[in-house]
């Protein structure tokens, strides 16, 4: 008892007491900060200066289309409701901002001011966000092609997306100048959030019809397809019969033609 | 000429004077060449017959044995690539397929090559004269074959024994039926024809569960039925199968769907309504032209275009063929919710899926006779 007493009344024990203290506190706060962190709530501070710095990024690049409060124009859509996977998808793909208008928005490479502000996408998604919600951003083991089976996968994207983008991810026309692109350099990411949020003339596959699992079997299956050697020889695009046909005819036939013109060509005599 | 050997005396007419598509006796292949050929011959050379400079043909000599040379290689290489090359994965197939084409044709090509240089760069050249005949038969060929022919006939006694000639025609008469009755039952389905027609009309979508409960639509792939209210992003498509056949091709090829989701302000009046729920339409996927999988379909514009001679339906609006080949709007299932919220059919389409058949008719004034139910 003494013992402790005496302790209690060394000159630094005040200064043990107080860092005590301090480190208590600061413990306490990193675990409730940690905890709340992945909880993704609004309170977090980063978030709202996000929805913030989206909201000038907006202004300044988006509005012109889609009007100062994301309600659309005559030459844009509204975003309300469309989500941050629909922002991530457009303008990760550099479809948007777009350049000009056409029958479709081509993916083309990231204007430079997105490119030196790295932020500045997840920033308008997360204004985008805000404004009425929407698919959101998935996650990276949501999209991992390796914790996907490849071959359930096949059996949906062979039922659902190869009429139009092929059974290798090559793509194809559709009416009136619009095409379904090919998927060779999409993203996991951006698979999935074309999926969710179906951008110009695709159709939306929303997550409770094809579930995020049976999403990440067919990017399984996307990326597989496409890493995939042609074990015949040449692939032709892998667009099937036309290249194929087209071969044939332009390079086959004419090499025929040449052959028998050779074979049978006559010599000319001299004399 | 053989038929001599068999000596029997024939009248000096039937002898033929020369064999068809031979030139006639006394004409040279070497075409009126009497001045060279007199030269030539009196050279000791064969007329009309030029041979190779001497000192080309040994230099083609050359390239034509190379030629054989490489064909030898190749042909090893076939045999090696045969033993070493393991056929395990499909990496290692295509590899193998590869080397063992590769060679096969280096060698087939070698062996090519040489033989035409062969053909052309050391074999003489023959300058060759060879007239068209007539394309008309002499005269007196024309009259041997009308007299041999009537001869014949008369011989026969066709003509004359008209028994003979009526059970002939009588024994040949079913033989021409036959293909007729075999084409009516050209199918593979072991069904006799009336059941076959109505094959082409319905599908599975109007049977019964064991339970006694419409078929549910499931998703193709995975087997799932569907929940109308998770089928709920308008844009959304689906193709679809029946509950129950999700794997019978057969079925498959008349009774696949696609189910599109729209606004319900977005459905127009070619849709009927009472066949869909929510804003859920289910159509056909089996194209009307000629039965490709029409599913390309672009949410903007509500066109479901059919990738095989691009015909391009109006999904808002029925269905409803506006633009290419197609000459009918994709047939609409009557949809309906059971009492857990899984779609179902409400029965069979309407009218015959799929490309048109010759008993088909006006199916869909006959639809709208009944009342437009199917």
């Amino acid at each position: 008892m003494t013992r402790i007493t005496a302790w209690r009344r060394h000159p630094l024990a005040r200064y043990a007491v107080l860092i005590l203290a301090l480190a208590l506190v600061g413990t306490v706060y990193a675990t409730f900060v940690q905890v709340s962190r992945p909880a993704d709530a609004a309170l977090a501070a980063g978030k709202v200066d996000d929805v913030a710095e989206g909201k000038s990024l907006f202004e300044a690049h988006c509005s012109s289309c889609h009007g100062l409060n994301a309600q659309g124009t005559a030459t844009g859509p509204t975003l309300i409701g469309v989500g941050a996977a629909a922002v991530d998808f457009q303008m990760s793909t550099g479809r948007m901002p777009a350049s000009d208008p056409g029958a479709q928005v081509p993916r083309k490479p990231l204007p430079d001011w997105v490119k030196k502000n790295p932020d500045a996408i997840r920033q308008i998604s997360a204004y985008v966000q805000s404004l009425g919600g929407g698919p959101q951003v998935p996650g990276k083991e949501q999209v991992d092609p390796k914790l996907g089976d490849a071959a359930k996968g096949g059996e949906l994207f062979r039922a659902n997306c190869i009429q139009c983008h092929n059974w290798a991810g090559a793509g194809g026309a559709l009416t009136r100048g619009k095409y379904a692109p090919n998927l060779n350099e999409a993203t996991p990411e951006q698979i999935y959030e074309a999926m969710v949020t179906g951008p110009q003339a695709m159709p939306v596959f929303n997550d409770s019809t094809i579930t995020p699992e049976e999403k990440r079997n067919m990017i399984a299956y996307i990326t597989q397809v496409r890493e995939q050697k042609d074990p015949g020889g040449f692939g032709l695009g892998r667009i099937g019969p036309v290249t194929e046909g087209l071969v044939v005819w332009i390079v086959g036939i004419l090499a025929l033609v040449l052959a028998s013109i050779w074979i049978t060509a006559k010599k000319r005599q001299k004399s | 000429m053989t038929d001599n050997e068999h000596e029997i005396e024939q009248p000096d007419e039937r002898v033929p004077k020369r064999v068809i598509g031979t030139p006639a006796p006394g004409t040279s292949l070497l075409g009126d060449q009497p001045e060279a050929a007199a030269a030539a011959t009196a050279g000791g050379e064969t007329p009309g017959v030029t041979l190779q400079d001497e000192q080309k043909a040994r230099k083609a000599e050359r390239i034509v044995s190379l030629c054989f040379l490489i064909t030898f290689a190749a042909g090893i290489a076939f045999l090696i690539f045969y033993v070493i090359l393991p056929v395990g994965s499909p990496e290692a197939t295509g590899l193998s397929n590869l080397a063992l084409g590769g060679t096969l044709t280096l060698a087939v090509l070698g062996l090519a090559v040489g033989i035409v240089v062969w053909v052309r760069q050391i074999m003489p050249k023959y300058s060759l004269v060879q007239d068209r005949h007539d394309m008309v038969s002499a005269k007196e060929d024309r009259a041997v074959v009308a007299e041999t022919f009537l001869q014949g006939a008369n011989e026969s006694g066709f003509v004359k024994r008209k028994m003979l000639r009526r059970t002939l025609l009588l024994g040949a008469a079913p033989l021409g039926l036959i293909p007729l009755i075999l084409l009516r039952d050209l199918d593979n389905n072991d069904m006799p024809a009336s059941q076959f027609h109505n094959e082409l009309r319905h599908t599975v979508w109007g049977e019964k569960t064991k339970e006694g409960k419409n078929l549910r639509l499931v998703v193709e792939g995975t087997g799932q039925p569907i929940r109308a209210a998770d089928f709920n992003s308008p844009g959304g498509i689906l193709s679809v199968v029946p509950e129950g056949y999700e794997h019978d091709l057969t079925v498959l090829a008349k009774a696949t769907l696609i189910l599109i989701k729209f606004r319900p302000e977005e459905i127009k009046s070619g849709t009927n309504k009472n066949w869909t729920h929510d804003g859920i339409v289910a159509y056909s996927k089996i194209c009307t032209h000629v039965g490709c999988p029409a599913a390309l379909y672009e949410q903007t514009t509500h066109h479901i275009l059919c990738p095989c001679h691009q015909s391009t339906f109006d999904a808002a609006d029925g269905a409803k063929v506006i633009f290419g080949p197609a000459a009918r709007p994709l047939p609409q299932l009557p949809i309906s919710v059971d009492d857990q919220g899984y779609l179902i059919a409400q029965g069979d389409f309407a009218v015959p899926v799929g490309p048109s058949f010759w008993e088909r008719g006006d199916a869909e004034a006959a639809v709208r006779a009944k009342g437009g139910q199917a």
